[in-house]
């Protein structure tokens, strides 16, 4: 019984999805608009670092995803987050306006300003690699 | 003494006898909020409180949770379409209150209810659905 209700939770802590896009065809986008290929390693040094550009109750990425995207974080209010990880849940990284959306609210909130398109390619690639 | 207990009525949201509090009905509404938080009844805080929060989403609670204005302005125009003005829940219409976890109702409920482990567990007072097991569908029983 308690597999079957974690597995029904999961399923609703996952958004419906339009799935217009893939992770790797949202690397090639962003890397051409940056103008320069993705760097794994950048990104995730930027997912980690405590930037203190933002918000002061969200310092890092890692203050609710944690260090280890591969498994599920928690939001500041409890709710559970789905890995970022996409070989740990298909669904990231498949459509166009969740992306931008998150990375608008959650660059700003820890960075204190938009992500620039190096910068988005330069997570995914690393996120997609774990 | 009659005045005093219209007070009492007006100040306990909804029904503390049933302990159902109407919740989230509007599509929109539901899937936005519930991304970070449950999907708190709109009868919870005046209306004035719903406009200050959807007017300042991009420093929601210490986070960005901003939406596309035409989402916001949905969001708001239902929420306030199904709560009550500041006046009629004893509350500055002025400075209204933004956090329900602050309401003194609320405090009262909770107050020696909530072990250090189980708010633990839950990771914050925000997250209803950890005690209220029915709390997205209105019912706020002791679990």
């Amino acid at each position: 019984m308690k597999p079957l209700i974690l597995c029904l939770a999961a399923l609703a802590a996952t958004p419906a999805l339009a799935g217009d896009t893939t992770p790797e065809a949202l690397i090639a986008t962003y890397s051409a608009e940056a103008g320069q290929p993705a760097d794994p390693a950048r990104g995730e040094a930027l997912f980690l670092a405590e930037t203190g550009g933002g918000k002061p109750d969200t310092p890092s990425c890692t203050t609710c995803h944690t260090a280890d995207p591969t498994r599920a974080g928690q939001a500041r209010t409890g709710k559970a987050i789905e890995p970022l990880a996409p070989r740990a849940n298909p669904a990231r990284f498949t459509d166009t306006a969740h992306v931008e959306k998150w990375f608008g609210r959650n660059c700003n909130s820890v960075l204190g300003r938009d992500c620039t398109a190096a910068e988005k390619s330069d997570i995914i690639t690393w996120l997609t690699g774990l | 003494m009659r005045k005093f207990l219209i007070l009492i009525a007006f100040a306990t949201p909804a029904l503390a006898d049933s302990d159902y509090i109407a919740p989230v009905t509007d599509p929109l509404t539901q899937a936005e909020c519930s991304a970070c938080h449950m999907a708190y009844p709109p009868s919870l805080l005046p209306a004035e409180s719903w406009h200050k929060i959807m007017t300042s989403l991009s420093d929601h609670f210490g986070e960005d949770a901003s939406l596309p204005e035409a989402d916001a302005a949905a969001i708001e125009a239902y929420l306030t379409g199904q709560t009550r003005p500041a006046a009629q829940m004893r509350a500055d219409p002025e400075t209204p209150p933004l956090r329900i976890t602050e309401l003194p109702w609320f405090k009262r409920e909770h107050e020696g209810e909530v072990s250090r482990r189980a708010l633990e567990k839950a990771g914050s007072m925000a997250n209803c659905t950890a005690c209220h097991r029915g709390a997205e569908r209105g019912y706020f029983e002791d679990d």
